[in-house]
Parts: C-alpha cells; sequence; structure tokens
C-alpha cells in the first residue's frame, strides 16, 4: 500500500507554548482518529531553530552551516505524518482532517517504493 | 470493404478510447494501457481497410491490446530479470484481466471509461493538465495534435503528459467513479474541464489554426461521451446543451471577411437548426432532473436557448432571458452573469436602465466587455465622447483580432 508524507505549513511559532495548548489538543484527537493509517509523525520547533548544512566544492568539502531555514516562506514547515493509505484519495481525506489543513495548508508527497521502481 | 477510410479511422477511434479505458484497468499504467492501445489502433488503421471491418471491431482492438500490453510487459520484465514472474499469469498488478481474450460487457466497458474520465479530470492534476490529458486519453488525439490545439510546443506539451502520468501511478491517483457523496463536487470539475477545451476552441476563431477550431467538436464529443455515460444525470445533460447551443452559432459568428458579427446582426439562417433542436430537448431534460437547484450549465443553456428560439433580435423574450439570469445569479453569482444581465436589462427597459447597472459592478475594470458595453449603451444615448472613452479603454485590453477590429470599427463610426 502507498504511504505518503503529509507536511504541515503553518505559522511559525513554538508548539511547546502553553498557549498553543488548544491546537496540540486538536493535534491529538487527528492523532487517535487517524490512528489506522498514521505510521509515524512529529511537530517541529520553530524555523528560528533550524541549521541549514551544505557541503561546498563536493562530497568531503568544507561543511558550511547557516543559521535558518532553507527557504524562507510566510508558512514553516512545522510537522509531518506519515501515512499509509490504499490511494491519493484516502490521503487527501486524511490530511484533510489535519488541523494544520485549516490553519495553513498540507502538502502531501507520495514515498518512494523502491521495490515497485 | 465498402467502409470509407475516414469511417474507419471515426470508428478505430471511439472504440480506441474504450479500449484504452479497458486496458487501464487490468494493467493498472496509463502509459502502458496507451501504448498498447496505440499500437492496436495503427495495425486496425492498417489493415481494416484492406480486410474489411472485423465483426467484433472493439473485441479485434481489445485481444490486440491486450496481446501487445503482454509483450511489452513480458520484455520489461526480461529486462529486469524476472523472467519468471513475467510468466505467470496469477503475479500482480498484471492480473488476469490482461490474459482473459473474451469480450468485455457493454456495461463493463462504460464503467471503464467513466473512471478514465474521473482520473484524467483528478483535482490533484493542474487544470490545463486535465484538458491536455483528456484530449490526448478521452479525445484520442495525438501529442502533436493537443499541443498544437492548446498552443504550447510539442516537447512541452510530451512533457506534461508525462509528467501527470508519472504522478497519476506514483501518487497512486485513483481509477474509480468517486462515492456518491463527492460526485456532484467531482462532475462539477470534468464538466469544467470539458467547457474550458470547449472555449479554447470558440475563441481561436474562425482563420486560426482548424486544429485549435476543432476542439469545440472534440469538447462536445466528450459531452457527449459523459452524457451517454451518466444519461440522468444534470449537470452533464446542461454541459452538453451550453456546448450545442453555443456552437449552433458557428457559422454565422464571422462575416465572410473575418469580421466578427454580434448576436443581434448574426445571419439567424445560418444557425444550425438541429443542434438547436438537440440543445433545447437537453435543456428541458436537464432541468426536469433539477427543479430546485439547477446547475451553471443548465441555466446558461436556457439562456442561449431563448436567443436560439427568437425569430430575430426584437424579437428576443427578454423577460425570459432576464428571468433565467435572476436564477443563474443565484447559483453564480459573478460579476461577468451581472454585466450579461445589465445588458438584457438594457435591451428590455432602455440603455439608461441598463448603464444604471452596469455602473453598480465595481470589479471589471480589467475585462474588456465590460467598458465595450458601457461605449455601445453610451453611444445609444448619444453620449459619443464617453462612449470613445469606453472603446478605448476596451481597446487596451486582451481581446483577439476580430473581437479588436469589431470594436474599432464601432469606435471609427462615433461622431466624437
Amino acid at each position: 500500500m502507498p504511504q505518503y508524507l503529509a507536511l504541515t505549513y503553518t505559522r511559525d511559532v513554538d508548539w511547546t507554548d502553553p498557549k498553543y495548548g488548544q491546537e496540540m489538543k486538536d493535534y491529538r484527537e487527528f492523532g487517535e482518529s487517524a490512528a489506522a493509517v498514521l505510521r509515524g509523525g512529529n511537530a517541529l520547533y520553530p524555523t528560528s531553530t533550524a541549521t541549514t548544512v551544505r557541503v561546498s566544492g563536493g562530497k568531503g568539502g568544507e561543511v558550511v552551516t547557516s543559521d535558518g531555514p532553507f527557504a524562507e516562506t510566510k508558512e514553516a514547515l512545522t510537522g509531518y505524518y506519515l501515512l499509509e493509505c490504499a490511494d491519493l484519495d484516502e490521503a487527501v481525506a486524511v490530511a484533510a482532517k489535519i488541523p494544520a489543513a485549516w490553519e495553513g495548508a498540507v502538502e502531501v508527497r507520495p514515498v518512494i517504493d523502491f521495490a515497485a521502481e | 470493404m465498402g467502409t470509407s477510410g475516414g469511417a474507419v479511422a471515426r470508428l478505430v477511434r471511439e472504440e480506441g478510447t474504450r479500449v484504452l479505458a479497458t486496458l487501464v484497468r487490468v494493467t493498472g499504467s496509463v502509459d502502458l494501457a496507451e501504448d498498447a492501445t496505440q499500437d492496436a489502433v495503427v495495425r486496425a488503421l492498417e489493415t481494416w481497410p484492406v480486410d474489411g471491418v472485423p465483426d467484433n471491431p472493439r473485441g479485434w482492438l481489445l485481444v490486440t491490446a491486450k496481446r501487445r500490453a503482454i509483450d511489452l510487459l513480458r520484455r520489461e520484465a526480461r529486462r529486469a530479470g524476472k523472467e519468471a514472474a513475467a510468466m505467470d499469469p496469477a503475479v500482480p498488478p498484471w492480473g488476469d484481466g490482461l490474459f482473459d481474450m473474451t469480450p468485455e460487457p457493454a456495461e463493463v466497458v462504460r464503467d471503464d471509461l467513466l473512471r478514465l474520465v474521473f482520473t484524467c479530470c483528478h483535482p490533484a492534476l493542474a487544470v490545463e493538465t486535465q484538458v491536455a490529458l483528456a484530449l490526448r486519453t478521452l479525445g484520442g488525439l495525438s501529442t502533436a495534435a493537443v499541443a498544437r490545439g492548446l498552443l504550447v510546443p510539442e516537447a512541452t506539451m510530451a512533457k506534461r503528459l508525462t509528467r501527470a502520468k508519472q504522478k497519476i501511478a506514483r501518487a497512486a491517483i485513483p481509477y474509480r467513479v468517486p462515492a456518491a457523496e463527492d460526485l456532484p463536487a467531482r462532475l462539477t470539475g470534468v464538466a469544467a474541464t470539458i467547457y474550458l477545451i470547449f472555449n479554447e476552441g470558440y475563441a481561436a476563431g474562425a482563420g486560426a489554426d482548424l486544429v485549435r477550431m476543432g476542439l469545440t467538436g472534440e469538447a462536445i464529443r466528450l459531452a457527449r461521451l459523459l452524457a451517454e455515460l451518466m444519461p440522468d444525470d444534470a449537470t452533464v445533460l446542461g454541459l452538453l446543451a451550453l456546448l450545442l447551443l453555443q456552437d449552433s452559432r458557428r457559422d454565422s459568428r464571422l462575416d465572410s471577411d473575418g469580421r466578427l458579427v454580434l448576436l443581434p446582426d448574426q445571419d439567424r439562417g445560418r444557425w444550425d437548426a438541429e443542434a438547436i433542436r438537440q440543445g433545447v430537448t437537453l435543456v428541458g431534460a436537464a432541468l426536469r432532473r433539477s427543479p430546485d437547484r439547477p446547475n451553471q450549465y443548465v441555466l446558461q443553456a436556457a439562456i442561449a436557448a431563448c436567443h436560439a428560439l427568437a425569430q430575430s433580435y426584437p424579437e428576443t423574450d427578454w423577460n425570459a432571458v432576464i428571468s433565467w439570469y435572476d436564477v443563474l445569479l443565484r447559483v453564480q453569482d459573478t460579476s461577468v452573469v451581472r454585466l450579461n444581465r445589465a445588458a438584457a436589462i438594457a435591451e428590455r427597459d432602455g440603455p439608461s436602465a441598463g448603464l444604471a447597472l452596469l455602473d453598480t459592478i465595481g470589479d471589471l475594470d480589467g475585462y474588456p466587455w465590460w467598458h465595450a458595453t458601457r461605449a455601445e449603451l453610451l453611444r445609444r444615448l448619444h453620449r459619443d465622447g464617453e462612449a470613445g472613452v469606453a472603446y478605448r479603454r476596451a481597446l487596451e485590453l486582451d481581446l483577439s483580432e476580430p473581437q479588436s477590429a469589431h470594436l474599432r470599427a464601432r469606435l471609427a463610426e462615433l461622431a466624437e
């Protein structure tokens, strides 16, 4: 059965802040309701904690780190779920229940099944 | 023999679409199904005109395409060193449907086609991709013809189609008729895609590339197919009605010099009476199936029917036209619908009444026909100076060449 990564794009906030308690409760409720198809998932600290890593000059070259996310956007990558669904319609139906879908957006990406390629 | 080359080509194309739909189901791959069907179609076009059309043309194409698909799969498997799997019909995803050469029952073919319609018009695909896929797979046009029709370089179109088929396979876009609760929304999407194809052709006008103009015919063919598959659906019947009624005026929209002729001045003797008859019948059928909430297509078709049935422009039943616009506004309240309603009000109640309504629509400054309609009403009110300003504003906006020429001619007639 195909797997999909549901990437949540929302306001770039600190989910550990108690003022997001209601949101966390909503996400937990989603997690329980979608337990049958969830294969994993996590929330992420805000992009202010992100570090972008590049190696210049090819493999083994100099490691260059910079503060911040790879791409600055209005809505940031703030979490992900791994879903296992029969097809895209089912994955979209699950993604539409993630609170991020109405707070921001959810990007649904099929996971490569190398055995089938 | 006894069958002309054109008739054979039409038959092969019609049946080819059905065979493709079945092959998509039994192989689970649009790409493979397309290659195999294409091969069967080419063979049919080579042999049928010489040997005669077989008794069961669809069965012939299906068996030929299935054999070709099996060949392609075996070749692929050998390349991957999976010879054992290639010889075993029980191994998924091939399914035994591929090895079963008995003809498919008519209702199975019908369901296969519907599934293909909903896959090609899946909302996870961009609208322009849906249009291209529908023309390529459901319409059976070559990639080159689709590219020419949509004014896209052939290489770009080939890439777009490849990506679309890849997304269908990789993201597992289902090959399935949507559940009853999703069906109305999904059908509206399918209708919008077909309507877009029609408008591509309609906007091209005479003198444009024949392939491009032919898109109106392709859209009508797809709408007919959909109506054949879902004969009781009001959206589908409304869409076909609208396309037939709009297309019935095809031959009168331009004069012999390629100049645009608007509705009031069109030679109604050149309207396609048979298309009008079918369109009007379909409007009735669609309204009977959705009396409480008619869809936007049947309402637009009802308005087109009022025009189609009027003996002359002054004899148009403007009360009926305006009533239909009132209903249309309830399901589709857009500024363009309000503009068209205002134009109808101007015909019934005079240019001042129409102009007053037009000026309440605030957000059409970038739409040339808002300015052009204002200009026309101002001209009728003998306010030529203001009419000239409005025509010039319209001409600054995006118009086809015949449309611009028409407005320039109107502008030149003003006594500014």
